[in-house]
């Protein structure tokens, strides 16, 4: 395993790129701890694809470094890098048996058959295909293909790091949640440097101890679950990540209070007077919905059973709020008034999150 | 206008692929088929359209058997899972396209076109070629060009499953409203139980080529009528422990033995299968009332404002979804808490007794 540093690192498709908007991934410096679990999250056209393929070594870079374990491997092929790849849909040998298809990787490079045997073994018993061992892939259901492409990845201790992109596209939920589960405990076991490219949050969220949000080519946030959703950086985060995403208002801003198209909520700590497009951030699970007088006044639109919890999606003067409601509680038809948990409340200044200075 | 199966069945080549299944659509309502990949979704709905003719059963369409009439013949729109738009045409004229085989008048389609257009939010789009277009805006041409020729009855197979989870969380909410609008009957099939939910109107849980359930997608939810039903619309999986009732006792697996009061009481000595939902399995302990269970930690995984541990109770692997951001260490034994108006009771073979007392009340 090895930590995988970026050094300046950018690239445009472009061969000569006249301004920023011409790079797919935009400069970035970065170490990628060793054995650590990340997640590149964002919107197809992010940029996160790109930079993958970068590390990969399926691309070089328009301008910068890559560095595995501080050795330069920046124009090196994909062959030299010694990493593991899975991609979105399976690549497998369909003439192959599942055995020789997970047995590959370790032959190619003549480990010991007795060693081959056991891993190959311990391997089918991770991802469940040990009872189709000796089929053909041929034949083989979608998802046990890209089972098998898994499983061949992870077959080497050896490598300097494993790459994801998408794994997960074509497999039923169900089994997502097993795979998924199983490349957690097997990175909790063994502590490989992973780099998982996905557009769906829970995957990421799930999988990573660090999520890095891109947006644009850019990188937005990097942090753990719980940062990226108690305090997003930016409002695409907050937008991103989280279902629904976060609800952001325009609003003025004093000290601890902002002034929301005439009515005064509290914030909960200092903001000073902010410059710049003010907003206020509050994610669904930070909303309350109630009757009386106190909160911003809402009209319900839609109420949608989400099974363990409702979502309500209210109106207030032409801005959507959604309000996420627990399974089994009332929503009684005088409830017009959404109040904010200050606890979840962020405040932003043209797009990016103002700190607070304090209660 | 309604659409009805009769004991329609197919097989290839010997292989059962739908069995005999009954079920009766009408118009105006959106039907989700849910269940996981090769469970017969895409088979039923070819059976539907007119794409394969079923060996046994009939198809009645607004009260005429259409069984044999070809789905050229019928009033069909279907919707894959790949963006399908005639990439040499414009959107434009991609969306036109099933109405000119009609031969509907120029103005006709003029102001269909648009106001298809319109709902799919493709107005400004109208003069590109589909592949200058986002992924989800060839999908919404797609859509367009379902919807345009009002269709009787239209089915979309997987229809958001190659989009952005962000598109796709936008759609699903759109999708809804515009059939309301329409009047149609909609069959739309998915392997996700949260999709289903979201959609509403009714859910038929699919399973090994049969419907397991078919009724309003919140008590389908709620009020499983097998084990298998209740597995298929969980995500994640419902999760299950043996126990048995004898006199006033329930016994669970793990040896424990705890009194049979509440919606227990009234069960006959057997054995049964007990299942519960990964939401309302807790950490703390709620209600009085709330059965403690000790299992190993295998796995947890943090959404930010959700923990998912991953346990294994005396051989059975459960998942517990638990409010909040928990750190816990892995391996270590947990007591974890469920309070009993959660639990679903199933005989052995997986038919339901009882469903979950909150259930009633939901």
């Amino acid at each position: 395993m090895a930590k995988i540093t970026l050094e300046n690192l950018a690239h445009s498709y472009s061969a000569n790129p006249s301004g920023e908007s011409d790079y797919a991934l935009k400069e970035l410096n970065h170490d990628w701890v060793d054995g650590e679990a990340y997640a590149l999250l964002g919107s197809s056209g992010c940029g996160k694809s790109t930079l993958l393929n970068l590390i990969s070594g399926l691309l070089h870079p328009s301008q910068g470094r890559i560095l595995f374990d501080d050795k330069d491997v920046t124009m090196a092929p994909t062959t030299q890098r010694n990493i593991a790849q899975v991609f979105q849909f399976p690549v497998v040998y369909d003439t192959m048996t599942v055995r020789d298809n997970l047995a590959f990787p370790l032959r190619n490079r003549g480990a010991d058959p007795n060693y081959i045997k056991d891993r190959v073994q311990q391997i089918a018993a991770m991802i469940g295909m040990e009872a189709t061992l000796d089929r053909k892939a041929r034949g083989l259901t979608a998802d046990a293909k890209q089972k098998i492409s898994l499983g061949r990845g992870m077959v080497r201790e050896d490598v300097n790091a494993l790459l994801f992109d998408e794994p997960l596209t074509v497999i039923d939920p169900h089994m997502k949640w097993e795979l998924r589960t199983q490349l957690k405990s097997l990175h909790h076991e063994f502590g490989h440097t992973m780099i998982y490219v996905t557009h769906d949050q829970t995957e990421a969220l799930t999988f990573a101890d660090k999520v890095v949000v891109m947006y644009d080519g850019r990188v937005v946030q990097m942090g753990t679950p719980q940062q990226l959703f108690e305090t997003p950086e930016h409002t695409f985060v907050g937008y991103f990540i989280g279902s629904p995403g976060m609800n952001v208002l325009a609003a003025e801003v004093s000290g601890n209070m902002a002034m929301i198209s005439g009515t005064q909520i509290p914030l909960g700590q200092q903001y000073g007077t902010p410059a710049g497009k003010v907003e206020v951030g509050v994610r669904p699970e930070f909303t309350l919905l109630r009757s009386g007088d106190e909160g911003l006044p809402v009209t319900i639109k839609r109420v949608e059973d989400v099974g363990r919890h409702k979502i309500v999606r209210t109106d207030f003067q032409g801005t959507e709020i959604n309000i996420i409601v627990a399974e089994g509680e009332n929503i009684a038809p005088d409830m017009n008034r959404v109040v904010f948990d200050t606890a979840g409340v962020n405040v932003y200044s043209d797009s990016w999150r103002v700190a607070p200075q304090g209660v | 206008m309604s659409l009805i199966l009769e004991g329609v069945s197919k097989s290839v080549n010997g292989q059962p692929h739908i069995h005999a299944t009954d079920l009766e659509l009408r118009s105006g309502t959106m039907n989700v088929l849910l269940g996981p990949t090769s469970s017969g979704k895409t088979s039923l709905m070819r059976l539907m359209a007119g794409l394969d003719v079923p060996n046994t059963g009939k198809v009645i369409w607004d009260g005429t058997d259409v069984t044999g009439v070809r789905v050229q013949d019928r009033g069909v729109a279907m919707v894959y899972q790949q963006f399908i738009n005639y990439p040499s045409m414009t959107v434009y004229e991609n969306i036109a396209s099933p109405m000119r085989l009609l031969g509907q008048s120029k103005e006709q389609i003029d102001a269909a076109v648009k106001e298809s257009a319109m709902l799919m939010k493709l107005s400004e789009f109208l003069d590109r070629k589909p592949l200058e277009l986002s992924g989800g805006q060839q999908q919404r041409c797609a859509l367009a060009r379902a919807l345009v020729k009002g269709a009787g009855l239209v089915l979309l197979d997987e229809p958001l499953a190659n989009l952005d989870y962000k598109l796709r969380e936008e759609l699903r909410a759109e999708i809804p409203k515009i059939f309301e609008a329409a009047g149609s009957i909609f069959v739309y099939a998915t392997t996700e139980p949260e999709e289903a939910l979201l959609l509403g109107g009714n859910t038929a849980t699919m399973w090994e080529g049969r419907i397991t359930q078919f009724g309003l997608t919140p008590i389908v939810y709620r009020q499983p009528v097998d084990a298998t039903t209740a597995r298929v619309f969980s995500d994640p999986p419902m999760n299950f422990l043996k126990v048995r009732k004898q006199g006033e006792q329930l016994t669970f697996a793990d040896g424990q033995v705890v009194p049979a009061t509440g919606a227990f009481a009234g069960l006959a000595d057997n054995s049964y299968l007990a299942g519960f939902r990964p939401n309302h399995l807790k950490l703390d302990k709620q209600t009085p009332a709330s059965f403690e269970f000790s299992a190993k930690l295998h796995v947890t995984e943090i959404t930010g404002s959700e923990t998912f541990v991953h346990l294994d109770h005396h051989g059975d692997n459960w998942v517990g979804l638990i409010h909040g951001v928990k750190n816990l260490t892995i391996g270590s034994t947990v007591d974890v808490y469920l309070d009993p108006k959660y639990i679903y009771i199933f005989a052995e073979d997986g038919t339901s007794i009882a469903p979950a007392p909150y259930a009633n009340a939901a």
